[in-house]
């Protein structure tokens, strides 16, 4: 039947007329779309045919996982939607886990995915895959077209789930008939659906209660996440903040949501978070959480978190409130609406007491390493970074050590400025990241922190960088281990080291390869490979000028950094313990 | 406790799978799901019972309620409501006696015999689940052939003050 409809479709001249293909394009160009990443392939060659002509920038990935950490990394700098185009089968299965790392994060992206043609679906046909229902629990929604003149309802529609609400990844299943076929349906002017309305209207009695907690607490706590940032609400929480005294500890999503060099910053809070926020975690008694969902990295022990305050959750996410911890006052909606109402009847207040208490703690314990002489510490690069970028970098970064020294050794002080896989957790995030952020905020500099583990993950996108001159400086934290793994063997499973060694040294005998060089790659030689700017540097006083020399000179740099081997990341309260339990080793 | 929660959706294609994907996809488990139309062509209605303590039903209904496919979702269970199950039956009449009974019995619970074999009987009955269980333990000194349960269906009595998503 489509396919009748098709060949009448195409022998109709009426100029009006525009082929799936097209309508793509223009749906894009309507979102706003600036750059498009992807990979082509056979099933989405019609769509490559109308980009051609297309206003915007194409960004070739040499992996669709890339593409799709482009997008994202894109989103999350700009707060503007991310936009993918793959085709179909191993393509669409290729972008799962960077939709998942959006999904997780609550990240706008569409990604639009080729597909067999209709009348193929199911045929088990070449590069086919069940994309929606391999995609259906990573997205926050996702489209099987099977109608040419539903597509340009559905692409406005994906963009409006994508960015509205709690923002996240949508998916466009489209066939490839459909590509073809021609329609004189056009775009909605306004998307309205009957099934889905992300705007919730702020509740006074809820605003009233709220401000009451407030205005009696005499150890207020703020605990921010990544929705004041996605909302962009940062103004509004520091007035919050400002109006009643009221320290602030984030998450590693809300990090740059409230400037960590604020005098009621506490910095980040949960497993690898800073003495002092948790310390405020544990005695507060008033916990005002904003945008953020009580991660079991951040709670712990969830009976023991908090246990002397009343916790009041704002979040537009309505499951999220109360789904991990008990809350004695829920307020659902955006956080600009919700701030911006309950401002007014919140009391000056001045909780010297209380201020004072945290403020000891942040003298008494801050970050701080072992730095025995001559030795190159993972946590000095990072403070290096920080201070040669004078902290104006966005960072991105990858997964276990180098993203949580990342957090506790650079200050981040505006949105949008640490960039990470938060709830996923997704190694080889942060290179392809920090190419989307790029090309979101073109100059501004871009330090992707990543690991010998990480950066190996999605090293191919390094030439999308190189190609396109972008100035990224990759540091890699090389200590010849999957780092963040080993200090839990370390910790927890008696040294026990069991598939964390990169290099041959020191492995067992069912990993060790007889005669196999001892460590490998050799990053610079790989970097130079790859068309980047290089150097290795193995001992403390050679980072400032390697940095230095990266910053002088605009380009793609790969900086690859010799570091101890067994550094450990503390503090650290083990998993799902009480801030009682920490380790902290370092003081 | 076991939950009853109806929920309004479009009547698309892949909405079910979405929808049983969600609750199977966190842990929970479903007892029994019922599919039907409703006056509006365009919106089926999905009837889900689901064993679980509040918390768990609460996520379940915050989450189903999140759904961009799902306009309404009511928790039954707390409000005044009818439940109603149908079951197919077929049980074994090995002598009269024996059909007898099983008449009989069908006879006590208002169900009606629809097709009677030589040495089978089968019986239709509706009734709320306790009813049934009921019903299927009274049968048990028999042998049970074959037997089919729609799963629960609910209608509430009265208008619904605040749905969990308008």
């Amino acid at each position: 039947m489509k396919a009748n409809t098709a060949t009448d479709k195409a022998t109709d001249s009426v100029p009006t007329l525009k082929t799936g293909a097209q309508c793509v394009i223009d749906g894009l160009v309507k979102a706003g779309c600036e750059v498009l990443f992807g990979y082509p392939g056979g099933a989405v060659l019609d769509i490559f045919n109308a980009l051609y002509d297309a206003p915007f920038q194409f960004v070739l990935a040499r992996h669709e996982q890339g593409a799709v950490h482009m997008a994202d990394g894109y989103a999350r700098a700009t707060g503007k939607p991310g936009c993918c185009l793959v085709t179909s089968g191993p393509g669409a299965t290729n972008t799962v886990t960077g939709l998942a790392t959006a999904c997780m994060d609550g990240i706008p992206l569409v990604c639009v995915c080729g597909q067999v043609a209709l009348n193929m679906i199911g045929n088990d046909a070449f590069q086919e895959a069940d994309v929606i229902g391999i995609t259906r629990p990573v997205t926050k929604h996702n489209f099987l077209v099977r109608d040419v003149d539903e597509l340009p309802d559905i692409i406005a529609r994906a963009f409006y789930i994508a960015t509205t609400g709690k923002p996240g990844p949508v998916v466009i299943d489209l066939p490839k008939n459909i590509q073809k076929q021609k329609t004189a349906s056009v775009p909605p002017e306004t998307v309205t659906m009957r099934a889905y309305h992300p705007d919730v209207p702020v509740n006074p009695p809820e605003i009233a209660q709220f401000a009451e907690l407030i205005n009696h607490a005499s150890r207020p706590l703020l605990y921010v996440g990544g929705g004041v940032i996605a909302g962009n609400a940062s103004d509004e929480l520091a007035a919050l903040a400002h109006t009643a005294n009221i320290p602030v500890c984030t998450t590693l999503m809300g990090l740059g949501a409230f400037p960590e060099d604020d005098p009621l910053a506490l910095r980040m809070v949960g497993m690898h978070g800073s003495v002092a926020a948790n310390y405020a975690v544990d005695h507060c008694d008033l916990l005002i959480s904003a945008g953020a969902r009580f991660d079991d990295r951040v709670t712990g022990k969830v009976s023991a978190f908090a246990s002397k305050a009343k916790i009041v959750h704002i979040d537009i996410d309505r499951s999220s409130i109360g789904k991990s911890v008990r809350t004695d006052l829920g307020v659902q909606g955006y956080l600009v609406p919700v701030l911006q109402a309950v401002l007014p009847f919140v009391k000056p207040a001045e909780h010297t007491e209380w201020l004072e208490q945290v403020n000891r703690w942040k003298e008494r314990f801050p970050f701080v390493y072992p730095a025995p002489e001559g030795v190159l510490m993972p946590q000095f690069v990072i403070e290096q970074i920080y201070a040669v970028s004078k902290g104006r970098a966005v960072i991105t970064t990858d997964v276990g050590q180098n993203q949580m020294w990342a957090t506790q050794f650079y200050r981040y002080t505006r949105p949008r400025t640490f960039i990470s896989s938060g709830g996923l957790g997704t190694m080889g995030f942060g290179l392809p990241a920090s190419i989307g952020v790029q090309f979101g905020r073109k100059g501004e500099p871009v330090v992707c922190i990543t690991g010998d583990g990480g950066v190996q993950m999605n090293f191919q996108e390094l030439v999308v960088a190189v190609e396109h001159r972008l100035p990224i400086v990759v540091v890699i934290l090389n200590n010849g281990y999957l780092g963040m793994v080993r200090q839990w063997q370390e910790l927890f499973y008696s040294k026990r080291y069991s598939g964390v060694m990169l290099s041959q040294h020191g492995r067992l005998p069912n990993e060790h390869v007889e005669d196999a060089p001892a460590y490998l790659p050799d990053f610079v030689k790989m970097a130079e490979a790859h068309g980047a700017r290089t150097c290795r540097v193995t001992n403390p006083g050679e980072v400032a000028a390697a940095l230095s020399e990266a910053f002088a000179h605009p380009a793609t740099w790969v900086i690859e950094c010799i570091v101890s081997p067994e550094a450990n990341v503390y503090p650290m309260i083990p998993p799902g313990q009480h801030v009682a339990e920490m380790i902290n080793r370092t003081v | 406790m076991k939950h009853i929660i109806n929920c309004l959706v479009e009547n698309q294609p892949g909405v079910l799978a979405r929808i049983v994907g969600l609750i199977s996809g966190r842990g929970y488990n479903i007892e029994t799901l019922n599919v039907g139309p409703t006056e509006d062509p365009t919106v089926s209605k999905m009837t889900i019972v689901v064993p679980g303590d509040a918390h768990v039903i609460a996520q379940v209904t915050h989450q189903l309620s999140k759904q961009v496919d799902v306009i309404e979702v009511v928790d039954m269970t707390n409000r005044r409501h009818l439940d109603r199950e149908l079951l197919l039956v077929r049980v074994a009449t090995q002598n009269h006696h024996a059909r007898a009974e099983i008449v009989d019995l069908a006879a006590l619970f208002m169900a009606r015999v629809v097709a009677v074999q030589e040495e089978s009987v089968t019986i239709q009955m509706v009734g709320n689940q306790e009813t049934v269980a009921d019903f299927l333990r009274l049968l048990r000194p028999y042998t049970i052939i074959d037997i089919s349960r729609t799963g629960v269906i609910a209608v509430g009595r009265e208008a619904v003050e605040r749905p969990a998503k308008r």
